[in-house]
């Protein structure tokens, strides 16, 4: 079907590609150089074609709700500091024949194998530098070359397992390889996110359209990382450096998304040789790390002595092959720029076979005759730093074009060359093709590149039908659109057979088992544990503002003096309402809350997640617009229907998994607290009058209350609802009965020994409250269950938590 | 005629509060090499660790990684043993002019372990430094030779330093102490690698010994009472490594005792560990070097 697009809708769409011009002397996704629609395209714009404007308004809308939905984000860093950023996503895929494609993926299978003999030639034999097929000194001053890992042996057999490609085409149609990702390649997990998305926008096109899958990758890598574990009982690990990292989002969301632990370097310890991770429950073994972190960073004892974030002893772990590192330390030595000027050399003589697919063109200038060439080709070059790892359009001031430096107060380009010829490089400016994007409404032509996938299986290298496109943000085709910003888009490699539709759960194999979920590092529950305390302190924070607000609306601020016992009850919590209706301390806590849960997002879920963002965005939303009294308190009841809803979809919806139970126990801990806290400042024999009121209000039993004690209320019936009722879920005792029995089931029957320092604390604890009369909680017994609760939090920490 | 030296070395930490669960990297170890030989020697580490490799790190330095599982409020370590050093040779001066020593390392195809390559870039604790390059350039003439030069630099950095263990620390980068003019052996040692490096002469850092007493009639040196840093520079193929001590001015000879080479500090320390305590500590030092 040449024309398939011109036969079925010819008018529409010929009005819809109307405005669609590519620039001059560039290669087109969308048309052939004679100006007709690949076919490969014919069945997506023959749709948006037929769509009118609100419809595509509403089907783009509806992959960016996904995307909002589960919370993508790319984490930017600006002048003054980092800011989360929205995902940029270009609706109209990048759409390939499966054809092409697959000669495509012929040539970076041979680029992988051939980066895997560089690798194990630079950390083994040397044998490239003694041959003249690599200066030493290229070598040598390599950052990324770490000197602890030569000689070190890597346990699969490969240094390499995972890489990405950046690859451009150029104007002859052919592709391009710009740069080689082999330190820590992100963008597998977005390149899935943009999927999801796209498959929404075009949900009644994508089943139709026989798009490959990108799940067989997936599965497939999952797996071949589960066989690196060689047979043992160990743990599969991602290793991030934490959630400031620009990728941490898909960091957690490719952790979940192949049942891995998320792990950062202060999780793992090296004992005995070995790395194993700090659980609640002790040291797990780890055999298999997916590194996401560089690797100069992993330990601080052999490599960079500055790391704050490395694991001491990993390289020695290493060398004692006593785990796997995909890929292993020092891989980001092969994507040094001037790796590029010898790799098509390299090929031939270590294969014997030219580079199926080309790099872009690349001079080292430490060489006489390359410096001269560069020099002399000056108008089509962009010279930059040899040992620089950026791909070739990232460029800064330490870079020129064409002869220009982008930076101010430089000297001529051509004594540079000259001086400082050994440590830069002349790339060749690339041109790159076009592909359609919607601009303003319309289709319109920008630059593209796609970062393509490989994974190495036990049949050898895959590579993800699919990718992960960026997209220029304006018309100009020369690769330096490509900088600052743009958009991404989704690949299809659509073929012309139907696809299988695939998931990532492999075909049952053997009888079905349940399996326990995964242990829980320390770290995690910590965070967990803090994620519950924080929101308890906020909710009672939002409870006792309210009730002030509600006096302070009822009352004025002086009349009574139980105002200002209210007051300076709340700023003693640092929640002073007299600067600020709604004041800055608890937004802190509402801070705090999502700091938590920012640390642990491959264990939370995306409602979850969200729930506690809108939170979090609408305290600071009404922080600048709630008037003390009446509007305060209201701003404070929306609040707390938030906070209920945050508590709903945690209690209601999370497995009872051991961060559950975390999360449970640092709520329980935090309401006990703030309920003693209360209690104490309210109830006391000179508290002013309403104070009780206050009590019951903020403790939620108003209506209980009422019912049970309509006749005669008084300090004992407050006491009694509020400490001592073992049905009331507000009450102390209540919180004590729940820690004791969440404490015990920390640790399952089988590896229960004698009670623990927390548990033994609980009970001690709960009991005292389970013999006492109202009388007997005087406020100096409520200060001392203020006391063994802090010491039930630093035992709870001691045992598990660190 | 070859002196025997018996050695030990002491470095202790003290806390003051109990430091966690640490892994540490000692490279306390003399090298045995063309010039030194390490006769006997142990290096020890009080309390015993639970854990402990033997080994030789990329630039032939002897390493030993231990760890301990215990809490400490107090650790020691040591090297004990004796090393059989050849006395000076009073070198001729087999070097090649600095225009050639350029072409002479870039024909060099070799990464391995002895390879100038490794130092002629900037390393970790070393970066390049305009200021101490043009420092460099003026030490040199046109017509020198690669060891002239650097004896040239060594004396104009001499002369530039004065000795002051107060004013730097271990982490002081070299450009600092080049521009306050004054600190320690590693200081002086640093800024002349940086210097040598802006020169095209690949030069590495030394840590090791002098020997405590000097003979009759030679005044004691400075850097005798702690571990002591120097120079290596490589002069050309005929040439090779020659060492040198800025702090002394002098060729490094029959009275200095390599413990490891390296690029800079980094690649020598001789404790690099993760004792992390949330309170202060407190390090002593304490080095013999006895002629027998």
């Amino acid at each position: 079907m040449q024309d398939g697009a011109k036969v079925s809708a010819p008018d529409a769409v010929q009005r819809f590609l109307q405005g669609y011009r590519p620039p001059p002397g560039v290669a087109d996704e969308l048309l052939q150089r004679d100006g007709r629609l690949r076919p490969v395209w014919a069945p997506l714009i023959r749709h948006l074609a037929a769509q009118g404007p609100e419809t595509r308004a509403r089907a783009f809308a509806r992959g960016d709700q996904y995307l909002h939905d589960t919370g993508v984000y790319f984490r930017q860093y600006t002048g003054d500091g980092s800011t989360e950023r929205n995902w940029p996503l270009s609706h109209v895929p990048v759409v390939i024949a499966a054809q092409e494609w697959a000669q495509l993926a012929e040539g970076i299978t041979q680029r992988a194998e051939l980066l895997e003999r560089v690798m194990a030639d630079l950390y083994g034999p040397g044998a490239l530098v003694r041959d003249g097929h690599l200066p030493a000194d290229l070598v040598a001053r390599n950052p990324e070359w770490l000197r602890p890992l030569v000689g070190v042996k890597p346990r699969s057999g490969h240094y390499l397992h995972f890489l990405a490609f950046e690859v451009g085409r150029s104007p002859n149609g052919s592709w391009l390889v710009l740069g080689d990702r082999t330190q820590a390649p992100s963008g597998a997990g977005f390149a899935l996110e943009n999927r999801m998305a796209t498959s929404r926008v075009f949900h009644d096109v994508y089943p139709g359209a026989n798009v490959e899958r990108l799940a067989g990758f997936f599965r497939g890598f999952r797996d071949a990382l589960n066989g690196l574990r060689q047979g043992s009982e160990s743990r599969v690990g991602i290793l991030t450096p934490g959630q400031h990292t620009d990728t941490y989002y898909e960091h957690a969301y490719i952790a979940r998304y192949l049942g891995f632990m998320l792990l950062e370097c202060e999780d793992l310890i090296v004992r005995d040789g070995a790395l194993a991770v700090r659980t609640v429950g002790g040291a797990e073994p780890v055999s298999v790390l997916w590194r996401r972190l560089d690797s100069r960073f992993a330990d601080p004892l052999e490599l960079d002595e500055t790391s704050a974030l490395g694991t001491p002893g990993m390289v020695s772990a290493l060398r004692a092959g006593a785990l796997t590192m995909v890929n292993c330390l020092g891989s980001g030595v092969l994507e040094a720029r001037a790796l590029q000027a010898f790799l098509p050399r390299i090929c031939r003589a270590l294969t014997g076979a030219p580079l199926k697919l080309p790099n872009i063109a690349t001079w080292w200038c430490g060489q006489p005759r390359e410096r001269a060439y560069v020099r002399d080709n000056l108008e089509r070059m962009m010279i930059g730093p040899a040992q620089s790892t950026k791909l070739p359009f990232d460029m800064d001031a330490t870079t020129a074009l064409g002869g220009r430096f982008r930076g101010a107060a430089q000297p001529s380009v051509l004594d540079w060359l000259e001086r400082e010829g050994d440590t830069l490089v002349g790339q060749e400016a690339v041109t790159l093709s076009t592909t359609p994007a919607m601009v303003e409404g319309q289709l319109r032509p920008r630059p593209m590149v796609i970062r393509v996938f490989a994974a190495r299986t036990a049949e050898g290298w895959t590579v993800m039908p699919g990718g992960y496109a960026r997209i220029g943000q304006s018309g100009d085709p020369t690769a330096l659109a490509m900088q600052a910003g743009g958009a991404v888009a989704d690949v299809w490699v659509t073929s012309d057979q139907p696809v299988q539709a695939e998931t990532l759960a492999a075909a049952p194999a053997g009888p079905f088992l349940r399996r326990q979920p995964g242990q829980l590092p320390a770290r995690a529950a910590d965070n967990l544990y803090w994620l519950g305390r924080y929101v308890e302190r906020a909710e009672n924070g939002v409870r006792q503002l309210r009730a002030y607000h509600l006096r302070l609306e009822e009352y004025g601020p002086r009349a009574v003096p139980l105002v200002t016992h209210l007051a300076r009850f709340l700023a003693g919590f640092g929640l002073d309402p007299a600067p600020h209706p709604l004041p800055r301390g608890l937004l802190a806590h509402f801070d705090a809350s999502r700091g938590c849960a920012a640390k642990v997002r491959d264990r939370f879920s995306t409602d979850g997640w969200n729930a506690l963002s809108d939170l979090a965005a609408t305290a600071h939303d009404l922080q600048g617009r709630a008037q003390p009294g009446d509007d305060a308190a209201r701003a404070m009841s929306v609040l707390l229907r938030k906070i209920a809803g945050f508590s709903g979809l945690v209690h209601d919806n999370m497995f009872r998994f051991l961060g559950w139970r975390f999360l449970t126990i640092g709520r329980a801990v935090e309401r006990a607290d703030q309920m003693a806290a209360t209690l104490a400042a309210f109830t006391a024999r000179d508290t002013p009058r309403g104070g009780f009121d206050v009590a019951v209000e903020v403790g939620d039993s108003v209506m209980t209350h009422r019912r049970r004690y309509s006749v005669e209320s008084g300090r004992d019936t407050v006491i009694d609802l509020l400490a001592l009722d073992p049905d009331n879920p507000r009450s102390l005792r209540f919180q004590l009965d729940l820690l004791l029995e969440e404490e015990a089931r920390l640790q399952p029957p089988p590896d229960r020994g004698p009670l623990g320092e927390a548990g033994r604390r609980i009970l001690l604890a709960r009991t005292g409250l389970a013999v006492a009369t109202p009388d007997q909680i005087t406020g100096a017994r409520l200060a001392a269950l203020r006391r063994d609760l802090a010491a039930i939090s630093d035992a709870l920490t001691a045992q598990y938590l660190s | 005629m070859p002196q025997d030296y018996d050695i030990t070395l002491k470095i202790s930490y003290l806390y003051d509060s109990p430091a966690a669960a640490s892994r540490t990297l000692l490279r306390m170890l003399p090298r045995t090499e063309p010039g030194q030989q390490l006769l006997a020697g142990v290096v020890t580490a009080d309390p015993a660790p639970g854990w402990r490799r033997d080994d030789t790190d990329f630039f032939g330095n002897a390493t030993t990684e231990i760890a301990h599982e215990a809490r400490l409020t107090r650790i020691v370590f040591r090297f004990d043993g004796r090393v059989r050093r050849a006395l000076d040779s009073g070198a001729l001066d087999l070097s090649c002019g600095l225009p050639a020593l350029a072409q002479q390392v870039a024909a060099l195809r070799d990464i391995g372990a002895a390879s100038p390559h490794h130092f002629l870039g900037a390393s970790p604790r070393i970066p390049a430094d305009p200021a101490i390059a043009a420092f460099a350039r003026a030490c040199v003439g046109p017509d020198m030779s690669a060891q002239a030069a650097v004896q040239a630099v060594s004396r104009a950095l001499h002369g530039h330093f004065t000795f002051d263990p107060t004013a730097t620390d271990v982490a002081t980068p070299p450009a600092q102490a080049f521009r306050a003019r004054r600190g320690v052996c590693q200081d002086m040692a640093q800024v002349m690698i940086c210097a040598l490096r802006a020169l095209g002469i690949p030069a590495g850092y030394v840590s090791g010994f002098l020997r405590t007493l000097p003979p009759k009639g030679r005044p004691r040196l400075e850097g005798a009472d702690a571990m002591h840093a120097w120079v290596r520079a490589w002069c050309g193929a005929d040439a090779g490594w020659i060492g040198i001590d800025p702090t002394n001015d002098m060729a490094a000879g029959g009275d200095h005792i390599t413990v490891a080479f390296g690029r800079d500090y980094a690649d020598v320390a001789p404790i690099r560990g993760a004792l992390r305590s949330a309170g202060r500590h407190r390090t002593t030092h304490q080095v013999d070097v006895i002629p027998v």
